[in-house]
C-alpha cells in the first residue's frame, strides 16, 4: 500500500465572485523514500494540495467536492479533527516557505520545539524511548533530550545553549533548520515541504537541501517538495509532478520528465528556463494567461495557451495516462 | 535593564519640572481671587492683605514658583487654603482610595476584556463576536456618572444588595493601615470581615469605572488576535499537531496581549485623572473628590498637587508598561 | 479583485452601524435646530416653576414626567440638545483650530520651535484633562463660553500632533518644493498647499472627538461647573436629579439616556467616517 495516495481530488473555494474550482482532479502517489517535486506557477494549486494532505485548508470557504486523500489507506477527508491532530506532527511533518514568519517570535525556540516533541511523545511514548504510561515528568525530560538531539542533528552548533534563544537570535538558515527539526521530531513518515528554500540565500539553500536529502535517506521519508524551481527539483527529487491550473499535467521519475518532457506545458516551462547557453533576449515566455478558475473552460485548461491544441481538447479533462509509477502525461494529443 | 529603568526615572525629572511649571502658570494666570475667598465674605482689605502675605501670593510669579518648586523637594507641597492642612498630607489620605478604585477597575477590565477580545476574534463574525462588539460600542458611549447612577438606583436602592456610596462605614473598624488600600490591608491582616465590607463598597464604583477601558481593551484585543491568527507561525503550530487550546491560550495569547498592552497603560493613566465623576457619584473619598472640592473653592495648591501627583503616576505607569512590553517581547531591547 | 470586493463588502456590512449613527445624529441636529418650536412646554425651559405638578411620573401628559419644581422633563431634555451639541461642536472646533495652528507651525518651521511646542503638547497630555478643565472653568466663572474654552485648552495637543506629522510629510513632497522654488512665501505655502491636504484627517479626528466632547461637557455640568441652570443642560439636569433618587428616577434617567444617545450616535458616525475618509486607519 502506498504511503500517500491522492485520488481525483476536487477542491472548490467559495469567494464573493462565486465558487472557484481550484483543484480539478489531482492524482498523486507518494511512497516511502520518494521525493516528489510538485512544480507549477503561482496559483496552480500546488500549495493547496500540500495543505490538503494535512487538512489545513479551512472548510468553509473551501469544500472537497470529490476524491480521496489516503495515508496508509486511511481516508483523511473522512477523519475528524482529533484524529487529524494525532496525525499532524506525528505522521505528517510540514515545513513552510519563510522561516522568519513561521517561528513564533515571542517564545524560546526550545519551548516551541519541546511542545511539538511532547505532542508526539504523548501519542507514542516509544518515540522518546519511554514505555506507555510514563509520568509527565519523565515525558518532559525525554522530550527535552530529544529536542536537543534533533537540533544537533539538523546542524545547529551548541544546541544546549541555543534552546533558550529566541527566533530573532537565529539567522534565516538556522531558523529553517529549527523548523525542519520541529517538523521531523515526531518521526513522521511523510514530509510536506512548501518552498522551504525560496526565502533563503542561494548558499544557504544548498545546505538546507542537502540536509533535507540526508534526513529523507535516514528516515526513509516520503516527501512532497513543493517548489517553482526546476533546478531544485533536478537536484533533489526522485519524482516530479507538474501542475497547471489545478491539474497534474505530467508526472513521473524526475529523469524521464525533465529529460524527455511530453506535455506542451512542461515543454514550455523547461524552455523558459535560462541555461548558460541561452542567448541574451532569447528567453521564452508563454503567451496568454491562466484561465479563470471561477468559470473554467471545458476540457484541458491549458488549451488557450497550447501550441498543439486541437478542437477535441475541449471535450473533457484529459486524464493522466501511463504506467503506474512511471512517466504519465495528461494530453491525448502528444500520446497519439 | 536596571540602567534602563534608572535612565527612564532620570528622564522623569524634566517632565515633572515642566509639568509643575505648566500647572503653576495656568493656575496663577487664571482670574478668580483665592485670597478673597479664603479671607471670607466680610473681610476688610487689611484682612485680605494679611492672608495674601501669609500664603506669599503678593510676590512675583517666578518667585512664587521658585518657592513652590523648592518646597516640593522638601516635601512641602503647600497648604490648602480651604482645609488649612498640608497638601501632601491630604494627598496621602486620598491617593490610596483612588488607586484602589482604579486598580480594581483595571483588573476587571483586563480580566474580562482580554478573554472577551480573544473569543470575539476566534468566533469572528459569529454571535460571540457580535455580542462583544455591540456591548463595547455601547460601553464606550456610556457616561460613567450615569452608569454609576443607574447602578445605585438598581443595586443599592431597589434591590438593596450593595451599599449606596462611601468607601468604608464609620461604624465599622477599618483594617489596620498598611498600604492604605483597604482591600489589600484587610487581606494582609487577615481581617475577612473588613474585606467583605470593603469589597461591597468597592464593587459598584469599580464596575462603573471599568466599563470604558473594558470596551477598549476588548476591541484592541480582538483586532490584535485577528492579526495574530493570520500569522504563518499559527499555521505551523497547527500543522505540527499542537492542540487548539495550546495554540490559542499560549502561543496566540502572548502575542496578542503584548500588542494590547500599550492601550492598557494609556487607559490606566487616563483613569487616574478620570475618577472625578465616579468618586462624585459614589462619595468615594479619593483624589477626584478632593480635586473637585478644591476646584469649587478655587484652592490652587491642592489642584496643582493633585495634577502633579497624577502626572507622575501617569509617567510611571507608562514606564511600567514599557518594561512589561520588553519582557513579553524578546525583540525589544531595553537600553 | 476578490480582495477589493471583500473590502467593499466588509465596509458595507459595517456601514449599517454608521448609517444608524448618522440617523441618530441627524435626529439630534433636527431637535437642536427646531428646539424651542417643538418643545411642549417652552415656559418650563425658560424657568417657570409650577409646584402644583411636581414629581409627576411619566404619563401621556408628561412623557418623561416632571421634576422637583414641576417642570416637564421631556421639554428640558429636548431643549438640552441644542446646548450640548453646540458646546460639543464648539469645543472640537476651538481645539482643532488651536491644534492645527500649533501643529502647522511646529511641523513647517521645525527646529527649536517644533521642539518646544511638541514638548508642551506632551506635557499637556500628562495633565489630567478633566481636572484641568474643571479648574479653568471654575476660575473663569460660570458661562458656556468659559466652559468651552476650558475644555478646549486640553483638547488641542491631539490635533497638534496629527497636523505636525502630516505637515512634515507633505512639505517634503514635490509640489511644495516646486512652489517654494517659484518663490512662494511660507505663509502662502502653508495656506495654499499644505493645509488643504490635511483637512480630511482633521475632519475624521473631529468627528471621532465629537462624542467625547459632548460627554466632557455633560461631565462638567454634572460636577456643577459650566452651564448653569436655568439653561437646561443634560449633565446638570442629571446632577440635580440625583437628589430625587430613587423615588423620582425619571428625572435622572431621561437626561442620562439623552447623553448616552448623543455620544453613541457620534461615536458610530465617527467610526464610519474614519473608514470612509482615512484609508490608512482602516483595518
Amino acid at each position: 500500500m502506498a504511503l500517500l495516495e491522492i485520488r481525483d481530488l476536487h477542491l472548490h473555494m467559495r469567494s464573493f465572485d462565486g465558487e472557484a474550482h481550484v483543484l480539478n482532479g489531482i492524482d498523486l502517489t507518494v511512497d516511502r523514500g520518494e521525493i516528489w517535486g510538485i512544480v507549477g506557477e503561482t496559483g496552480c494549486g500546488k500549495s493547496l494540495t500540500g495543505l490538503s494532505v494535512s487538512r489545513l485548508v479551512p472548510t468553509p470557504p473551501a469544500r472537497y467536492a470529490r476524491g480521496a486523500i489516503r495515508l496508509d489507506g486511511e481516508d483523511l477527508l473522512a477523519a475528524d479533527e482529533k484524529r487529524l491532530r494525532a496525525l499532524r506532527g506525528r505522521r505528517i511533518g510540514m515545513i513552510f516557505q519563510d522561516p522568519t514568519t513561521n517561528l513564533n517570535p515571542v517564545f524560546r525556540v526550545g519551548e516551541q520545539l519541546l511542545d511539538v516533541a511532547l505532542h508526539a511523545g504523548r501519542s507514542d511514548p516509544s518515540l522518546l524511548g519511554l514505555a506507555p504510561g510514563a509520568s509527565g515528568r519523565a515525558l518532559k525530560r525525554a522530550a527535552r533530550e530529544l529536542s536537543l538531539a534533533m537540533l544537533d542533528r539538523v546542524g545547529i552548533p551548541n544546541p544546549a545553549a541555543r534552546l533558550d534563544d529566541y527566533p530573532h537570535q537565529f539567522s534565516g538558515g538556522m531558523k529553517q533548520r529549527v523548523l525542519i527539526a520541529m517538523a521531523l521530531i515526531g518521526r513522521p513518515d511523510l514530509l510536506i515541504a512548501d518552498e522551504p528554500t525560496t526565502a533563503l540565500d542561494v548558499s544557504v539553500q544548498a545546505q538546507i537541501l542537502r540536509l533535507i536529502h540526508e534526513l529523507v535517506r535516514e528516515h526513509q521519508l516520503g516527501v512532497m517538495f513543493i517548489t517553482h524551481n526546476l533546478g531544485v527539483v533536478a537536484q533533489l527529487c526522485s519524482h516530479v509532478a507538474v501542475m497547471y491550473a489545478g491539474n497534474v499535467v505530467e508526472a513521473g521519475p524526475v529523469r524521464d520528465v525533465l529529460k524527455s518532457p511530453r506535455h506542451p506545458y512542461t515543454n514550455a516551462l523547461l524552455a523558459a528556463l535560462p541555461t548558460a547557453g541561452t542567448a541574451r533576449g532569447a528567453l521564452q515566455g508563454l503567451a496568454g494567461t491562466v484561465p479563470s478558475l471561477l468559470t473554467p473552460p471545458p476540457g484541458c485548461r491549458f488549451f488557450n495557451r497550447c501550441p498543439r491544441g486541437e478542437p477535441g481538447c475541449t471535450a473533457a479533462t484529459p486524464p493522466l495516462v501511463g504506467p503506474e509509477g512511471g512517466h504519465r502525461v495528461a494530453c491525448p494529443v502528444v500520446l497519439r | 535593564m536596571i540602567r534602563y529603568i534608572l535612565r527612564r526615572l532620570l528622564l522623569l525629572v524634566p517632565v515633572l519640572v515642566g509639568l509643575s511649571m505648566l500647572v503653576f502658570t495656568i493656575a496663577r494666570l487664571l482670574p478668580g481671587d483665592p485670597v478673597r475667598l479664603a479671607a471670607g465674605p466680610n473681610a476688610t482689605p487689611a484682612d485680605i492683605a494679611s492672608v495674601a502675605k501669609e500664603f506669599g501670593l503678593d510676590r512675583p510669579l517666578l518667585a512664587q514658583y521658585w518657592d513652590y518648586a523648592t518646597g516640593l523637594l522638601r516635601g512641602d507641597w503647600g497648604v490648602s487654603i480651604f482645609s488649612r492642612r498640608p497638601v501632601l498630607e491630604d494627598l496621602s489620605t486620598y491617593l490610596p482610595a483612588t488607586l484602589e478604585l482604579v486598580l480594581a477597575a483595571m483588573i476587571l477590565a483586563v480580566a474580562i476584556g482580554i478573554p472577551a477580545g480573544l473569543m470575539a476574534a476566534v468566533y469572528r463574525d459569529r454571535w460571540p463576536d457580535f455580542l462583544s462588539r455591540a456591548v463595547s460600542l455601547g460601553a464606550i458611549s456610556m457616561p460613567r456618572f450615569f452608569l454609576g447612577l443607574l447602578f445605585q438606583l438598581g443595586f443599592a436602592m431597589w434591590l438593596g444588595w450593595l451599599p449606596l456610596s462611601g468607601r468604608f462605614p464609620l461604624t465599622e473598624d477599618p483594617p489596620s493601615a498598611i498600604t492604605g488600600l483597604l482591600t489589600i490591608d484587610a487581606l494582609l491582616s487577615g481581617n475577612f470581615h473588613a474585606l467583605g465590607i470593603a469589597l461591597q463598597h468597592l464593587a459598584l464604583p469599580a464596575i462603573a469605572m471599568s466599563l470604558s477601558p473594558l470596551a477598549t481593551i476588548t476591541r484592541m484585543m480582538r483586532a490584535s488576535t485577528i492579526e495574530v491568527l493570520q500569522q504563518d507561525y499559527v499555521t505551523t503550530e497547527r500543522a505540527l499537531g499542537l492542540s487548539r487550546g495550546k495554540i490559542l491560550f499560549k502561543y496566540v495569547l502572548k502575542n496578542a496581549v503584548s500588542a494590547t498592552l500599550t492601550v492598557i497603560g494609556l487607559y490606566f493613566g487616563w483613569l487616574l485623572g478620570g475618577t472625578v465623576l465616579v468618586e462624585t457619584v459614589f462619595d468615594w473619598p479619593g483624589l477626584g473628590l478632593y480635586a473637585t472640592q478644591a476646584v469649587l473653592t478655587q484652592d490652587f495648591m491642592p489642584i496643582i498637587g493633585v495634577t502633579l501627583c497624577i502626572g507622575t503616576l501617569f509617567v510611571l505607569v507608562n514606564l511600567l508598561v514599557d518594561l512589561v512590553y520588553g519582557l513579553l517581547n524578546p525583540r525589544v531591547r531595553l537600553r | 479583485m476578490s480582495e477589493r470586493l471583500r473590502r467593499g463588502l466588509y465596509r458595507f456590512r459595517r456601514s449599517w452601524v454608521s448609517v444608524l449613527g448618522l440617523g441618530i445624529v441627524c435626529l439630534l441636529l433636527l431637535i437642536a435646530i427646531l428646539g424651542p418650536a417643538i418643545v411642549p412646554h417652552p415656559e418650563h425651559v425658560a424657568g417657570l416653576v409650577q409646584t402644583g405638578t411636581r414629581f409627576q411620573p411619566p404619563s401621556a401628559a408628561w412623557w418623561f414626567g416632571t421634576n422637583e419644581v414641576g417642570q416637564d422633563v421631556f421639554s428640558l431634555t429636548l431643549a438640552g440638545t441644542r446646548v450640548s451639541l453646540l458646546a460639543g461642536m464648539a469645543v472640537v472646533i476651538v481645539g482643532a483650530v488651536i491644534g492645527v495652528f500649533v501643529g502647522a507651525i511646529a511641523g513647517f518651521f521645525g527646529g527649536w520651535l517644533d521642539e518646544g511646542l511638541m514638548r508642551l503638547s506632551d506635557l499637556m497630555l500628562t495633565v489630567p484633562s478633566l481636572i484641568l478643565a474643571m479648574a479653568v472653568a471654575a476660575a473663569l466663572g460660570p458661562g458656556t463660553g468659559n466652559m468651552i474654552f476650558a475644555i478646549a485648552l486640553s483638547w488641542w495637543p491631539g490635533y497638534a500632533r496629527l497636523v505636525r506629522g502630516e505637515v512634515m510629510a507633505k512639505k517634503e513632497e514635490q509640489f511644495v518644493t516646486a512652489a517654494r522654488a517659484m518663490g512662494a512665501g511660507s505663509g502662502r505655502l502653508l495656506r495654499r498647499h499644505v493645509l488643504p491636504n490635511i483637512v480630511s484627517p482633521v475632519i475624521v479626528k473631529m468627528s471621532l472627538d465629537m462624542g467625547f466632547a459632548i460627554l466632557t461637557v455633560a461631565s462638567l455640568g454634572f460636577v456643577g461647573i459650566g452651564v448653569k441652570p436655568p439653561t437646561p443642560e443634560w449633565g446638570s439636569l442629571l446632577s440635580v436629579a440625583r437628589a430625587n433618587m430613587p423615588d423620582y428616577w425619571w428625572t435622572a434617567i431621561f437626561p442620562g439616556l439623552a447623553i448616552f444617545l448623543a455620544v453613541f450616535g457620534f461615536n458610530l458616525l465617527g467610526d464610519g467616517l474614519r473608514d470612509l475618509l482615512d484609508p490608512k486607519a482602516r483595518r
